[in-house]
């Protein structure tokens, strides 16, 4: 049905090499997400796979059928672009009835098909809309049901979310777990969000300058990060690293701990230092503290923790929660 | 412009340019008007008298008048659609980097640049004529009769000749629209499983519709007045082939002297262009907001 195999995948825009090789097996009805800094390849590696590109080496399989030389068309993968990528000058409607009309499939199907993407994702009274007339999160929907109606293999999404507002987007998040969890086709999602990535995946891979430096599901990656580049992007806030004689008592070159492991004390405690600013949230309390070696470090408290600017403070990291990285960064 | 005192400065101030500019456009088409109420032959001046409606319907019963209409007609008809079509076509492919991108664009511009009576009398001489054209010599090559366009073929040369330097315009404006067309559309497009045919139908000329209205509209408003093409090459001949409105009212006025028929000549061709502006409103103005 979807199961999307990577073999040696490499990429080059004339000498610059964006993706050096990668080695990817995703399954069917995976929701897979591809994540990591901007310009790490990520979505290049999504359109390599969509066949918006070419690759410069490797192969890519489809159900065990090698596609790398096939049009995207052939591939039988729908995507949602960031731009969402609507036809302006057409009704939601034909929009959404597009691939369908370019398969010549019959006009009682196209119907069929249209009826029942609107009414999953609540367009029905829009259908004779222009995109122009709608909202963001509505031609974000749109978009995707242009992709369902198709009843792709596996859907590829490039970045959805970055264009809606912030609450909009926690909407769109769950709306598109949900669909997910009701169509049971396997999706991959590029984003640089680790938010969405974390509450999203199935398996998370961590993408850096073209190379995959972890896959797992977002708790693996969370529980026991690889290396220091995938230790401090996924959990929010990031890590924090101490170097120096901190991690020398730990028998590593940096430790990472992260903000919700400290222990905080306004009396006693590992380290020492200064609250720069105190994040009172109610539900938690951030404090952004530099210790008395310059270290800045960001600890979380769950509840209220009374501390300002300008206080003193101890941290104790929690037992157990401590990450040992050795110099080149590799997990301990 | 919120407050009132600034509003009524303001109008103040616009009034000088705006009244010029009544006075540019209202002064010459009351003096037409006028004129072609006159029995006024500059061959004749002292027996200028009042005419009446004489003008109009000598005008409109010369024979050439309905030839001239049409004329003019399939001239403008004619040039737009080479314009258009080949203008698309062209930007089409200059829009695909290609090597010495910026030399060519500026070659394809470059015709827009020649003067109107420089590039038909180089068409008249060099390229069309029947003994040393290009096209004589093109088809004595291939072994046949060289053709005497502006004997043969009068209206087609004609519009020929505008076509090659309206191309220029046609094909910038449509170019700079092609490339404000997303890229992440076409993509979809592709993924749709549209081929090239689709897209370019279904994607790629919705998009130009707006540019292909504003290269049409502006267009007309120029080759109606084509005029200059027409004298260096064929002056309006053989007969009337080539004769369109503007260079009938040009031969009233500069060879017969009549300065009352020219005038309403140029009344009539005014009223039908503006006919022309209303049709084209109707059928493509829709495309612009």
């Amino acid at each position: 049905m979807g199961s999307i195999t990577l073999r040696n995948v490499r990429k080059a825009f004339g000498d610059i090499e964006v993706i050096p090789g990668v080695d990817l097996d995703i399954q069917d009805g995976e929701f897979v997400v591809f994540v990591g800094p901007s310009g790490c390849g990520k979505s290049t590696l999504l359109r390599l796979i969509a066949g918006l590109e070419d690759v410069s080496g490797g192969q890519i399989m489809i159900d065990g059928q090698d596609v790398t030389e096939h049009a995207p068309a052939r591939r039988g993968l729908a995507m949602v672009f960031q731009s969402y990528a609507l036809y302006p000058h057409m009704s939601v409607r034909k929009n959404i009835t597009f691939p369908l009309k370019m398969s010549r499939m019959d006009q009682d199907e196209q119907n069929r098909r249209v009826e029942h993407a609107a009414k999953i994702l609540n367009l029905t009274d829009y259908l004779d809309r222009k995109p122009g007339q709608l909202s963001g999160g509505q031609r974000q929907r749109v978009a995707i049901g242009r992709a369902i109606v198709r009843e792709p293999s596996a859907f590829l999404f490039d970045e959805p979310l970055s264009n809606l507002d912030a609450a909009l987007r926690v909407g769109m998040r769950v709306e598109i777990s949900e669909l997910h969890k009701k169509l049971a086709t396997t999706m991959i999602y590029v984003t640089h969000d680790q938010v969405e990535a974390m509450t999203m995946a199935d398996k998370i891979v961590v993408l850096r300058a073209g190379r995959v430096e972890q896959v797992g599901s977002p708790l693996e990656l969370y529980r026991s990060p690889a290396n220091r580049f995938v230790a401090g992007f996924i959990g929010s806030p990031n890590m924090n690293f101490l170097e120096g004689k901190a991690a020398a008592g730990h028998g590593a070159h940096a430790i990472g701990v992260r903000p919700e492991h400290f222990r905080m004390s306004l009396t006693e405690g590992a380290f020492a230092g200064t609250v720069g600013v105190a994040e009172h949230l109610g539900s938690d309390t951030f404090l952004h503290v530099d210790l008395d070696d310059g270290t800045h470090i960001i600890a979380r408290a769950e509840g209220e923790f009374a501390a300002r600017h300008g206080d003193r403070v101890w941290l104790t990291p929690e037992e157990g929660r401590i990450y040992r990285f050795d110099a080149e960064g590799l997990a301990i | 412009m919120a407050t009132r005192q600034t509003q009524s400065l303001a109008r103040l101030m616009r009034a000088p340019a705006i009244i010029l500019l009544l006075i540019w456009m209202l002064v010459p088409l009351a003096m037409t008007l006028y004129y072609s109420f006159l029995n006024y032959n500059l061959l004749n001046p002292a027996g200028t008298s009042w005419a009446g409606w004489f003008n109009y319907s000598y005008f409109y019963t010369d024979p050439a008048f309905f030839d001239a209409v049409r004329n003019t007609l399939v001239l403008v008809l004619g040039v737009l659609t080479i314009t258009v079509v080949l203008g698309t076509a062209i930007a089409m492919l200059i829009d695909k980097p290609i090597f010495g991108q910026g030399i060519v664009r500026i070659l394809i511009i470059s015709p827009f640049f020649v003067m109107p009576p420089v590039a038909a009398l180089i068409w008249k001489n060099m390229i069309m004529h029947p003994s040393y054209g290009v096209f004589a010599d093109l088809a004595k090559f291939f072994g046949q009769a060289p053709i005497d366009w502006f004997a043969q073929y009068p209206l087609t040369s004609i519009i020929i000749i505008v076509a090659w330097q309206w191309l220029p315009f046609a094909t910038l404006i449509l170019l700079t629209a092609l490339q404000s067309l997303d890229g992440e559309q076409m993509e979809a497009a592709e993924m749709d499983g549209a081929g090239p045919v689709s897209r370019f139908i279904h994607l790629t000329l919705p998009h130009l519709s707006r540019a292909m209205t504003v290269v049409i509209l502006i267009q007309t408003i120029f080759l109606l007045g084509i005029y200059a093409e027409i004298l260096v090459t064929t002056n309006g001949g053989p007969g009337n082939a080539s004769t369109n409105l503007t260079y009938l009212i040009y031969r009233a006025a500069r060879l017969n002297f009549d300065i009352g028929g020219a005038a309403a000549g140029g009344i009539i061709a005014v009223i039908l262009a503006n006919f022309v502006a209303i049709f084209l409103m109707r059928a493509v103005g829709r495309n612009l907001d």
